[in-house]
């Protein structure tokens, strides 16, 4: 049945009489496919303009208004040979972007201030001016920096500010203050005729943190527009059925609390609600992480997740399902995100002891002169000399750099970080608890007892599970590759019957088989498979079905407990099926048929032994524990709940990224203490040089950039990382 | 020295130059797709028709 899809809520309106839309478009990897769209698009009639992003895989389409059907330019884009998904673009993602922009501004103006006053310090620096010409430069190099400054060090002014009202401490304090008082110098210097002016460290210091900030934005805004695209190709939406009968597929974003919505056998359910008519068994494995059937009925809430397996269901859309197990949850991650231990970045530590340690040297040195003789205006500047060229330069890079390219190196391995400080966490894990439906395991079925059944049932039964919707059949109609036959008569929620050359067949549940209880006891070998009898003739086959493992789960789990991690499944599902799960990964600690409430007291249990614990997992009912948890990790395919609270995401069917995320956060850590040794080394240098009076504007330019250097290059050296399986 | 007076103000002349140019270069977004913008540089849809059919046979 084709159903007439409902895009009006991706569409916007720049202009009167323009229509616009975003779409995510898959397999756009070079300058022709970008040509092939854009012209294929502009041919259609109405078309005003269409755009391609090849960095974020998008197209921005604009067309008259009333020309077109927004469905047409998908349709379009599909017979162009590249699938789209229409999208909206989210507030968050235009803030993001408007962020980044403001420091691209600010580098920009940094970046053309430092050139000029380069220009006339170098001449400055060469010492053959004579004292007017002198004064001229840095008269020249104050009217420049000032204003720079002011426009260029916003970022940095604007947070110490904020910091320092909330009575904490950043990175950026030290680094203003010294900016500031490196300008306020310079221009007591000039005023008095002086030799020495630090206009240009101020800028350069602005400079090089502005180029660490703005690759840091981007970094952050690519991970998210990939969320997003990923989002937009799951493109979840609802049949929603309108007052006058009729069934239109609209986009959840255009669902409201009290819209009537269809769920048809074998189709996901997308809103949370309540059954209004039908009555059907309900997969919550991605809710609950229970693989056993529940029911459906009038009355009974349902969850967004959960897969519709046997009957037609019309759900009242309700986002307040109030004592549901939604409810519980919300309120357990309330408070989980409440307790969740405030986690000191390793920057904020080490500027916490950094700065007092160099705001006192600077004060001795003034001090010291001032015992030693010295009249207190020169003794002042050298004491200001002394917190210029400590200014954290350095250690203002030394973390950052680490974090854009370490997340850039998860992001090839499939790993997306929701923050930077993921990394740090994610470094001093000791302790990892899986959770089985979903992250050890597939959201894809398999036949586990493929290996003893014979191929002509398999073939015979896959014929019968070919005339059927339901998900398990379609399991088997995929695994035997038959084609349905013609007389195929579905008993629904029972099985299916069919006569195949003269012999009559059946597929289906155990009493519609008429399967006896000694055909019934070979099924208990599989306790955690749902199972599907086959009956031809005499003969009884049963089928058991169940989410596959993940295809290196095995390696990957050995491996991670080869490298010394204590492992553990939380799993909401039932013993048996966990035990066989747990015995297949050799891992000895499990627990199961635990609700979301005993999964976070495990995690507060190891929290108070002193474990690091790294949650992975994916279920609605995991989200409270990923919340909780020291560091948690969702695949794609989780509920949004989960991803939400997750601290980064991972790709693909494999689990292999959890552990390249595991090892590059090792390395990372690695990378980011020695680069802050790297900035206490380099200080350890030059502030004798400054205290004791030596230090000038050429010394002061030379070390910054040479630190700062120092420390990108070996932030660079995260991009390989070792000791994880591929 | 006196050349001063005409080098400096062309120096940071060239420079406020470069600086307008990049801010233009952001208001308009052209540093939202670096990777497209570079294939763009060389498609040959600008091209006029004959020219089209002469480039075909080699590639």
């Amino acid at each position: 049945m084709s159903v007439e899809q409902d895009f009006s809520v991706f569409v916007r309106h720049p202009a009167r009489g323009v229509a616009a839309m975003d779409l995510v478009v898959e397999g756009v990897h070079c300058g022709g496919c970008m040509t092939t769209i854009e012209k294929g698009l502009k041919a259609h009639r109405g078309v005003r303009s269409a755009r391609v992003n090849l960095a974020s895989k998008r197209v921005t389409v604009e067309w008259d208004e009333g020309a077109m059907k927004p469905g047409s330019i998908v349709e379009r884009l599909d017979e162009l040979g590249f699938p789209a998904w229409p999208f909206a673009p989210e507030a968050a993602g235009g803030a993001e972007a408007n962020e980044e922009r403001r420091l691209l501004r600010a580098l920009g103006v940094a970046a053309f201030a430092m050139m000029n006053i380069m220009l006339l310090s170098v001449s400055v620096w060469s010492g053959d001016l004579s004292p007017a010409t002198r004064d001229m430069f840095h008269w020249i190099s104050a009217l420049i920096a000032l204003p720079a400054v002011a426009i260029a060090g916003r970022p940095f002014f604007d947070s110490a500010l904020r910091a320092i009202r909330q009575g904490a401490f950043n990175m950026d304090v030290p680094i203003s203050l010294g900016v500031l008082l490196a300008l306020v110098l310079s221009v007591a210097q000039t005023l008095q005729h002086q030799q020495e002016a630090y206009f240009d460290s101020a800028v350069m210091l602005l400079m090089f943190l502005l180029a660490g900030r703005v690759l840091d934005q981007r970094m952050r805004r690519r991970t998210r527009d990939v969320a997003t695209n990923l989002a937009a190709m799951r493109s979840e939406t609802a049949l929603r059925i309108l007052d006058c009968g009729d069934a239109v597929e609209t986009p959840i974003a255009a669902i409201k609390p009290g819209d009537l919505v269809l769920v048809r056998p074998g189709e996901r359910i997308t809103v949370d609600g309540l059954v209004e008519t039908g009555r059907s068994d309900i997969d919550q494995s991605l809710v609950t992480g229970e693989t056993a059937l529940g029911e459906a009925a009038p009355g009974r809430a349902v969850f967004a997740g959960t897969m519709n397996m046997t009957g037609a269901l019309r759900i009242r859309v309700d986002k307040a399902a109030s004592g549901t197990l939604l409810d519980e949850v919300n309120h357990l991650l309330a408070r989980a995100v409440e307790q969740r231990s405030r986690w000191v970045r390793l920057a904020d530590r080490a500027a916490r002891l950094y700065a007092p340690v160099v705001h006192v040297t600077a004060l001795a040195t003034f001090v010291g002169w001032l015992l030693a003789g010295l009249a207190w205006q020169p003794a002042l500047v050298i004491a200001i000399t002394v917190l210029i060229i400590t200014c954290p330069c350095a250690l203002g890079l030394a973390v950052p750099a680490v974090q854009v390219v370490c997340a850039s190196a998860m992001f090839k391995r499939g790993v997306l970080l929701n923050s930077g400080e993921a990394l740090e966490r994610l470094a001093g894990v000791d302790t990892i608890i899986f959770d089985k439906t979903g992250t050890l395991t597939l959201p894809k079925a398999e036949i586990a007892n493929l290996a003893q059944i014979d191929p002509r049932d398999l073939a015979h039964a896959g014929a019968l599970a070919a005339a059927s919707n339901h998900p398990l059949a379609r399991v088997i109609a995929l695994a035997s590759g038959a084609r349905a036959p013609s007389d195929a008569r579905e008993a629904p929620g029972q099985g299916v019957e069919a006569r195949v050359d003269g012999d009559c067949m059946r597929l289906g549940s155990a009493s519609f088989c008429e399967a006896s209880d000694d055909q019934r006891a070979g099924a208990a070998l599989w306790p955690d498979a749902s199972v599907i009898y086959f009956r031809h003739g005499e003969r009884v086959v049963s089928f058991a079905i169940r989410q596959a493992l993940r295809p290196d789960a095995r390696e990957i789990v050995a491996g991670l407990a080869a490298r010394g991690f204590a492992i553990e499944i939380l799993s909401g599902d039932r013993v048996e099926a966990v035990a066989a799960v747990a015995r297949e990964l050799s891992i000895a600690t499990y627990a199961a048929g635990l609700k979301p409430a005993d999964k976070i007291a495990r995690l507060e249990q190891l929290k108070a032994k002193g474990h690091r614990v790294l949650m992975v997992g994916d279920g609605l009912n995991d989200a409270p524990a990923l919340a909780a948890a020291h560091v948690s990790l969702s695949p794609i395919s989780a509920s949004h709940l989960a991803q939400a609270h997750a601290d980064a995401v991972f790709l693909g069917e494999r689990l292999a990224p959890v552990a390249a995320a595991l090892a590059l956060a090792g390395k990372a850590r690695r990378l980011m203490l020695q680069n802050l040794w790297l900035s206490v080394a380099y200080n350890a240098i030059a502030v004798p040089i400054a205290i004791s009076g030596h230090a000038t504007p050429l010394v002061a330019a030379l070390a910054m950039s040479g630190s700062s250097i120092l420390v990108t290059l070996n932030a660079l050296r995260a991009r390989h990382a070792r000791g994880f399986a591929p | 020295m006196n050349i001063l007076i005409i080098l400096l103000p062309v120096a940071i002349g060239l420079g406020v130059c470069g600086l307008l140019a990049c801010l233009w270069a952001m208001r308009t977004g052209q540093f939202d797709d670096l990777e497209g913008a570079g294939w763009r540089a060389i498609a040959d849809d600008d091209l006029p028709e004959p020219s089209k059919q002469e480039i075909k046979p080699l590639s």
